[in-house]
């Protein structure tokens, strides 16, 4: 009995790890200028200087492709923890408004240093987004202590977010400056213009919140039979709470400062990794879902970027058409379970 | 380890800017149950959540295994005393022996992974509280009845000595109440565990534990064993009781008696009068009942919903004086119902009361009435 499990386990992360690697894979290969695999890989071996193919690898295709595998896993974490804190199997970054929370407090910043002729660091950006998600955090938090239920709440968050994109729609629309349009892309979301420095900062935030994230793996999983209950265990439940919170907002407003808002990642890749894995326990899921989220958004990269090549989709466009169906479906299936 | 698992004295419990209980002073030891009862709303629930941890004391120390709580680490209280509590957790996904092994939270590593032997005490606490079966069910999919024991495995997994339970068979039907609390007895003579509870079923209560504490009006109104408590009326006065009555003896809650003056005589006996007094208190009609010895078994029912009863004392045959005193009464009522089918040496002298009903056309069967 136990054995089977451990045996469905490691067969669901081998799955996830030959999705993960096949879909990093064709988006390394698959793009608008037609590239033969043989120079893809010769590109690859060949190093970031050189000719075209070589530029058209190293400085457009990895460092796109490795930030989605990398803030799409991120994401998906993030609204674990949500759920995990909430109790609630629909609540995410993007529901709960935290992400356009985060997008407002970014683009607010981004267009008073570009009217000043300044540039931000990856750093500044990833502090203005993480103030703006705490706001709406904050909000949220404090609308979840006057509404019970899991509906009035989703309600709140997604009021925060139309709130929040109205704020910045109006801010990117009075702001005159040429990069305008740039910061119009990145508030639709995209995964584009990421370049290795970007990279770098996110990759050292996101795995250091991963791993602190792991670690709360114990107490998360006490957590799940209820407040009372994780307390009677032994789980400094205050000091568990402030984690999660920062947790997951670390790791949204990481997403969203090179990303931009990304809509039903965090719900939709949660629910489909506890249906494959068929356990909700947090040590197994944090891995599943940073690996199922980063092979979710490569996939979702790749047919923004090619189904309509040269133009592209944003890709909230994509995850909302695969994710949403995700989370309508789980709605159903729960509304079915409690009239059993 | 003293004896004593858990003490509590000038123990006042409740929030910021409410006491809620004030000045309780309880023990709890090894091997025994207390018991918490009294009205709703009285802060049982409160008091619990205080021994718990879960409440800091507004005034007072709770003292665990001899040490002052509030000086004890987590970890420390989650291995001497674990709970069960009232609201029901709806986990995502669990199956039943995962909800049993968090209760080995407080002794696993930092990633909380079950060792060889943590797994034993999971399967060991599951087959103590008899939901082995249940092994690899899905937590959300089983029955309150079995939810709750598994409840119990979880809270004996964690190897406590002592349970602190909230209302834990208020979901439960007659069936799994007394399983509950049978294997609760079982648990607490071979674990020597020491329990601290609180529950509704007075009847239950007055069966199961071995000390009550009484809650009501902000203090500990009472306490002592079943037989000190449940004696006399003071149940009535512990919870106000107005319309009806509690029989202690029995463990019986009964409505209030139809008012008014008798217009049925009922010439029971022996219990055979007993469905016939319920009906009549259902319909609203008030009736007289008797001639019953004052030992007779459906005594404590008569007095409870008859308006009139008249009796000789207990092991006396019935005297031709009282008979007398009960046809006084039974010609004024438009009926007389005689459950009773027969008539011994105790009370041969009823027959009077059935002759003068047949003799004045007054005998009727319940139907009629």
């Amino acid at each position: 009995m136990a054995t089977d499990r451990n045996r469905r386990t490691a067969d669901c992360y081998a799955v996830l790890t030959v999705l993960l690697l096949t879909l990093l894979a064709m988006n390394l290969l698959v793009g608008s200028t037609a590239l033969p695999a043989g120079e893809v890989v010769d590109a690859l071996i060949a190093g970031p200087k050189g000719g075209m193919a070589q530029s058209i690898v190293w400085n457009i295709r990895l460092p796109r492709l490795l930030a989605a595998a990398l803030l799409g896993g991120a994401l998906s974490v993030s609204g674990f923890l949500l759920q995990t804190f909430f109790a609630n199997p629909i609540a995410g970054p993007f529901v709960l408004g935290i992400s356009s929370g985060a997008k407002l407090v970014v683009a607010l910043t981004m267009i008073t240093a570009l009217g000043r002729g300044l540039v931000l660091s990856s750093t500044a950006m990833i502090a203005a987004a993480f103030c703006g998600a705490m706001l709406s955090m904050g909000f949220i938090l404090v609308a979840s202590y006057r509404l019970r239920g899991m509906s009035g709440l989703i309600v709140c968050g997604v009021m925060i977010g139309y709130i929040c994109s109205a704020v910045t729609e109006i801010a990117v629309t009075f702001a005159d400056d040429s990069n305008i349009v740039n910061l119009h892309n990145w508030s639709m979301g995209s995964f584009s213009g990421i370049d290795w420095g970007d990279m770098g900062t996110a990759s050292v935030t996101v795995l250091a919140a991963l791993v602190c994230a792991f670690l709360l793996a114990k107490p998360m999983g006490a957590y799940q039979l209820g407040e009372a209950y994780a307390r009677n265990m032994g789980v400094d439940v205050r000091r568990f709470r402030v984690a999660l919170i920062l947790l997951s907002s670390v790791l949204s407003a990481c997403v969203t400062a090179f990303a931009g808002p990304i809509s039903f990642v965090g719900i939709a890749v949660p629910h489909l990794m506890k249906s494959l894995f068929k356990t909700a326990k947090p040590l197994l899921m944090i891995p599943a879902c940073f690996l199922g989220g980063g092979a979710f958004c490569l996939l979702c990269d790749l047919i923004a970027r090619t189904l309509f090549a040269p133009t592209e989709l944003s890709i909230s466009t994509v995850t909302a058409v695969f994710g949403a169906p995700v989370v309508i479906g789980m709605l159903l299936r729960r509304k079915r379970g409690e009239m059993r | 380890m003293s004896e004593i698992i858990l003490q509590s004295e000038h123990l006042t419990v409740g929030y910021e800017d409410k006491r809620v209980v004030e000045d309780v002073a309880l023990l709890a030891e090894p091997g025994k149950i207390l018991c918490l009862i009294g009205p709703n709303g009285a802060g049982k629930s409160t008091l619990l959540k205080t021994l718990i941890h879960q409440l800091p004391p507004l005034q007072g120390a709770v003292y665990l295994d001899g040490r002052e709580m509030a000086g004890l680490h987590d970890r420390e209280i989650a291995r001497l005393s674990a709970a069960v509590l009232t609201g029901r957790p709806e986990p995502e996904l669990m199956r039943c022996e995962e909800v049993v092994a968090a209760g080995r939270y407080p002794y696993t590593g930092r990633l909380g992974v079950l060792s060889p032997e943590d797994k034993r005490i999971v399967r060991e606490s599951m087959e103590k509280v008899g939901v082995l079966a249940l092994y690899g069910a899905d937590f959300s999919r089983i029955s309150d009845g079995q939810r709750q024991r598994v409840m119990l495995a979880r809270a004996i997994c964690q190897q406590p000595r002592l349970l602190i339970m909230d209302e834990p068979t208020s979901f439960l039907d007659i069936h799994h109440k007394l399983d509950f609390l049978y294997l609760l007895r079982m648990l607490v003579r071979e674990e020597r565990l020491a329990v601290v509870m609180s529950m509704h079923e007075l009847e239950l209560a007055q069966k199961f534990a071995d000390f009550l504490l009484c809650v009501k009006d902000g203090r500990i109104d009472r306490a002592g064993t079943p037989e000190e408590v449940f004696a006399g009326d003071y149940i009535h006065r512990l919870y106000d009781v107005e319309h009806g009555s509690y029989d202690c003896l029995f463990g019986t809650a009964e409505p209030a008696a139809a008012e008014g003056e008798p217009r049925v005589f009922v010439i029971g006996g022996g219990g055979s009068g007993v469905p016939v007094y319920r009906t009549l208190q259902r319909r609203g009609i008030p009736f007289a009942a008797g001639v019953l010895p004052e030992n007779d078994v459906e005594l404590p029912t008569a007095r409870a919903l008859a308006a009139r009863v008249i009796t000789v004392p207990a092991f006396e045959p019935v005297t031709p004086a009282a008979v007398d005193e009960a046809l006084a009464v039974l010609r004024d009522c438009e009926a007389v119902l005689c459950p009773s089918a027969a008539f011994g040496s105790v009370n041969r002298e009823n027959e009077r009361l059935l002759a003068d009903a047949k003799e004045k056309g007054l005998l009727r069967t319940i139907e009629e009435v």
